[in-house]
C-alpha cells in the first residue's frame, strides 16, 4: 500500500525524522485556520499518489491565509495524471538551501535492502540514475544488521554530502531505517530532504509503501486505506476476502491460484483480439478452497460487474477436487438466485485435473441453460470471448 | 535422478501437527515421501498416526534431524511464526527447508535470508508462498499434487503452484524429473537460475520448461544465466501481459513497477537467450512436446 505524502509525513514525526509543520485538509475554506497556525504563509501541496504533482500545478505558495484559500480552491479537484485531488496539505514554508534525495528499498534481486543516496534531490531520481548515474549511491543493507552509525556514514560517504550536514543526514538515515524497520515498509523514500538556509536538515516530501502481508502486526495500518478511492467492487470484494481487481475489459475471470489466473487474463486478451478486441474485466483467484460460499461470493462480485458480458471459470484441480468446484458452481448459482439476483450472463467453464470428470458430469447433470463446458483453457477463453463479443 | 529431493530424502514437517500440516502429510505419506517425523515443541514424545503409518513428533528440528537423519523439512507454519520456524531450521543445519507459508512479511523472509547467508549457507531454502517440489516416484515434499504425472525426463520451475500442476498435466504423458515451485513472494531462497543449474546437471532431465511472472527481473537474470551455461534445450512461459501497472496480482511479487517487471521485457529476454517461449501454457506444452520429439 502506498501512502499519501501527509500520512508519510506523520509516519516520519512519529518516528522522530524531521519534518515541517502541516495539516491537510479538503475544503478550500477550511484553508485560511490552518495558514493562520503556520504563521500566514503556507505551501498548499495536492495529495495524490503520482509523482509531478509541481509541474501539473499541484504544489503552490500561498502568501497569507486568504490567498492559501484561493490556491486550495484551485488546487482540489485538480486531475493530475488522472488522480483526482481529494486533500491539500498545507505545510510551513522552508527557505532552501540544498536539495538531496535518500530512500531505502527492498532488494528483491540481492534479496536484501538497499539505501540509495543522492546530493542531486528535488527532480525524479530516476532522471538522475540515468543520466548522471555516479551521482546516486547504491549501498547494500543486510537485514539482520541494519542502519547501525557506521551504515549511515558509509552512505553519507559514498553519496558526497557535504561535511557541514554529514553527522545531521546519518541521524535522518537512522531515523529513516527506524520507518522502514518499524513500520514493515517496502518503500522509505524522502525527496527531496533539504539544508534550509540555517542549516537544518528536513524531510519536505516523502513516500512510504507498505507491506500488507505485515498488516497482522500493523493494526495502525488499516487507517491508512484510502478507502473512499477503492473501486466500489474491488472494495466490496476485500470485504468478503476475495483477492480481485478490476480491469476494464468486458470477459469476467474467476480462477484458482495466482499463475493460472493471470494466465486465463492472458489467454482472454488473445482470443479477444479474434472478437472485437473484448478483454478480461478483472483478476479474482478463490485460491486453493473454491466452496460454494467462495465461488458464490465471487460470481457475485464478478456479475455485479455491469462491464461483464460473459464470464469464465478456469480451474485446474490441484488439492481442490474439481466435483467440489462443480458442486460450489451449481449452489452458487442457486445462492443467487435464492438472493433475487439470478444469472443472466453466459459461464463458461473449463474443469481440469483432481477429478474433472466427476466435475463436468455435475454440471451437465444440473444443465443450468446459461453454463456451458469447454475442455481446454484455450477453447474456453476463446468462447467466452466470442459470448462478451455478442 | 532428479534435483533436491530423491527417493532417498528424509522429510520431516514443521507445523505437522496443526490442520494444513496434517492433511499435506497424509497426501505425502500416500505419495511416497519418506516422512520421519514431526515438530511441536508442546508435542514432543508424541506420535501421529496417518492411516496406519506411525510419524513421531519432536521438539526441535535438531531433535529430529538427531533421531532420523532427516534432510528436508517442508514447512507449514503459519505466517506470524515462519521466521522463527526456519531460522531453526537454519540453525540445526538442516540441508533443504521448503517454506510452503504464504503470506510472510517481507523483512521477516528478508530476515531469514540473511540469517542462512551469515550461518554459511548451509540450508537451502525453497519458498516462501510456494507449493514445494516433487520428484514423481520418488517423493514429494509439499503441497503438489503426486497423481497428475510420473517420472520422465522434463525438468520444471516455476514462479506459481498452479500453472506447475497445468504444465505437469500437459505434459503428464512425458513426465518429470522434478518440478520445482519457487514461490511468488518478491524475496525468495532458491531462484529460477538454482533450479536450471540444477537441472543442466541432473544427467535424468533433457529438456527444462521455466514458467514466470511479472514483477522483479528474476526471468531476465534467469535468461543471462541459460545463454552463458544451460545447453538443455529451455521453453519458457510468462504470465501477466494483461497485468495493469502498479496492482498485486495475487502473488505479493506479482506487480510492474513503472516500467519494470513486465511480462514482455521477460519474454523478449528470454527469447534473446535462445528459449522458446510459450503464449500460452498449451502451447508451451506444444513447444516442449516438439523439441523432445525432434531430439
Amino acid at each position: 500500500m502506498d501512502l499519501f505524502e501527509y500520512q508519510a509525513r506523520d509516519i516520519f514525526a512519529k518516528h522522530g525524522v524531521p519534518v515541517l509543520a502541516g495539516e491537510v485538509i479538503d475544503t478550500p475554506e477550511a484553508a485560511r485556520a490552518v495558514a493562520e497556525r503556520l504563521g500566514g504563509r503556507a505551501v498548499v501541496k495536492a495529495q495524490v499518489k503520482t509523482g509531478g504533482r509541481g509541474k501539473a500545478g499541484g504544489v503552490k505558495l500561498a502568501a497569507d491565509p486568504d490567498d492559501a484559500v484561493a490556491k486550495a480552491e484551485a488546487i482540489l479537484g485538480m486531475d493530475i495524471k488522472g488522480h483526482t485531488v481529494h486533500k491539500v496539505m498545507l505545510a510551513q514554508t522552508a527557505d532552501i538551501k540544498e536539495e538531496y534525495y535518500v530512500s531505502f528499498l527492498l532488494d528483491r534481486a540481492n534479496r536484501t535492502f538497499l539505501a540509495m543516496a543522492s546530493v542531486q534531490g528535488g527532480v525524479e531520481i530516476e532522471i538522475v540514475a540515468e543520466e548522471n548515474p555516479d551521482a546516486l549511491a547504491r549501498i547494500p543493507v543486510d537485514a539482520l544488521d541494519g542502519v547501525t552509525p557506521e551504515k549511515a556514514a558509509e552512505i553519507v560517504a559514498a553519496a558526497k554530502f557535504p561535511a557541514e550536514v554529514a553527522d545531521q543526514v546519518a541521524d535522518v538515515l537512522q531515523q529513516l531505517w527506524t520507518v522502514f524497520i518499524k513500520e514493515d515498509a517496502l518503500l522509505v523514500e524522502v525527496n527531496p530532504l533539504v539544508k534550509t538556509a540555517d542549516g537544518k536538515i528536513i524531510a519536505l516530501d516523502g513516500k512510504v509503501s507498505l507491506d500488507a502481508n505485515a498488516d497482522f502486526r500493523q493494526p495502525e495500518h488499516e487507517a491508512l486505506e484510502d478507502k473512499a478511492a477503492a473501486n466500489p467492487l474491488e472494495a466490496a470484494a476485500k470485504a468478503k476476502g476475495l483477492n480481485y481487481v478490476k480491469l476494464d475489459g468486458q470477459v469476467g475471470i474467476i480462477g484458482n491460484g495466482a499463475g493460472l489466473v493471470m494466465s486465463t487474463l492472458d489467454v482472454v486478451a488473445y482470443a479477444g483480439e479474434g472478437h472485437g478486441g473484448v478483454k478480461p474485466a478483472n483478476f479474482l483467484d478463490i485460491g486453493g478452497g473454491a466452496s460454494a460460499e467462495v465461488m458464490a461470493n465471487g460470481l457475485e462480485i464478478i456479475l455485479g460487474d455491469p462491464d461483464v458480458r460473459s464470464v469464465f471459470v478456469n480451474v485446474f484441480g490441484g488439492i481442490t477436487a474439481c466435483d467440489a468446484v462443480a458442486n460450489g458452481i451449481v449452489q452458487a448459482l442457486e445462492l443467487l438466485k435464492s438472493k433475487g439476483e439470478e444469472v443472466t450472463k453466459p459461464l463458461v467453464v473449463r474443469l481440469d485435473g483432481n477429478n474433472a470428470e466427476e466435475g463436468r458430469r455435475i454440471l451437465n447433470q444440473a444443465n443450468h441453460p446459461l453454463v456451458e463446458q469447454v475442455d481446454t483453457m484455450d477453447g474456453a477463453a476463446e468462447r467466452a470471448a466470442e459470448l462478451a463479443a455478442k | 535422478m532428479a534435483i533436491f529431493l530423491t527417493k532417498d530424502s528424509k522429510v520431516i514437517v514443521q507445523g505437522m501437527t496443526g490442520s494444513e500440516g496434517m492433511k499435506h502429510t497424509r497426501r505425502m505419506l500416500a505419495a511416497g515421501t519418506n516422512i520421519v517425523g514431526g515438530t511441536n515443541p508442546r508435542k514432543a514424545g508424541q506420535t501421529v498416526d496417518f492411516d496406519g503409518v506411525s510419524v513421531p513428533v519432536f521438539g526441535t528440528v535438531k531433535e529430529a534431524m538427531e533421531a532420523t537423519g532427516a534432510d528436508v523439512s517442508v514447512i507449514f507454519v503459519p505466517p506470524a511464526f515462519a521466521k522463527g520456524a526456519v531460522i531453526e531450521a537454519i540453525d540445526a543445519e538442516i540441508p533443504l527447508a521448503v517454506v510452503i507459508t504464504e503470506g510472510i512479511a517481507v523483512h521477516d523472509t528478508a530476515a531469514f535470508w540473511a540469517h542462512a547467508q551469515a550461518k554459511g549457507n548451509k540450508t537451502r531454502i525453497i519458498g516462501p508462498n510456494c507449493p514445494g517440489l516433487i520428484s514423481p516416484g520418488q517423493s514429494n515434499a509439499g503441497i503438489i499434487p503426486a497423481d497428475i504425472t510420473s517420472a520422465g525426463r522434463i525438468g520444471l520451475v516455476s514462479k506459481s503452484g498452479t500453472l506447475t500442476y497445468q504444465m505437469m498435466y500437459e505434459l503428464s504423458d512425458i513426465g518429470f524429473s522434478s518440478a520445482v515451485g519457487i514461490g511468488g513472494d518478491p524475496v525468495i531462497g532458491t531462484t529460477h537460475i538454482d533450479a536450471l543449474a540444477a537441472f543442466e546437471a541432473d544427467p535424468d532431465t533433457d529438456l527444462i520448461v521455466m514458467i514466470g511472472e511479472i514483477g522483479g527481473d528474476a526471468e531476465e537474470r534467469a535468461a543471462a544465466f541459460i545463454a552463458e551455461n544451460v545447453t538443455k534445450p529451455v521453453v519458457g512461459y510468462v504470465a501477466g501481459f494483461t497485468a495493469p501497472e502498479g496492482k498485486t496480482m495475487g502473488h505479493a511479487g506479482a506487480i510492474v513497477s513503472g516500467s519494470s517487471g513486465t511480462a514482455q521485457a521477460k519474454k523478449e529476454a528470454l527469447e534473446a537467450a535462445g528459449v522458446k517461449v510459450g503464449k500460452t501454457p498449451s502451447e508451451t506444452a506444444r513447444l516442449a512436446r516438439a523439441i523432445l520429439a525432434a531430439n
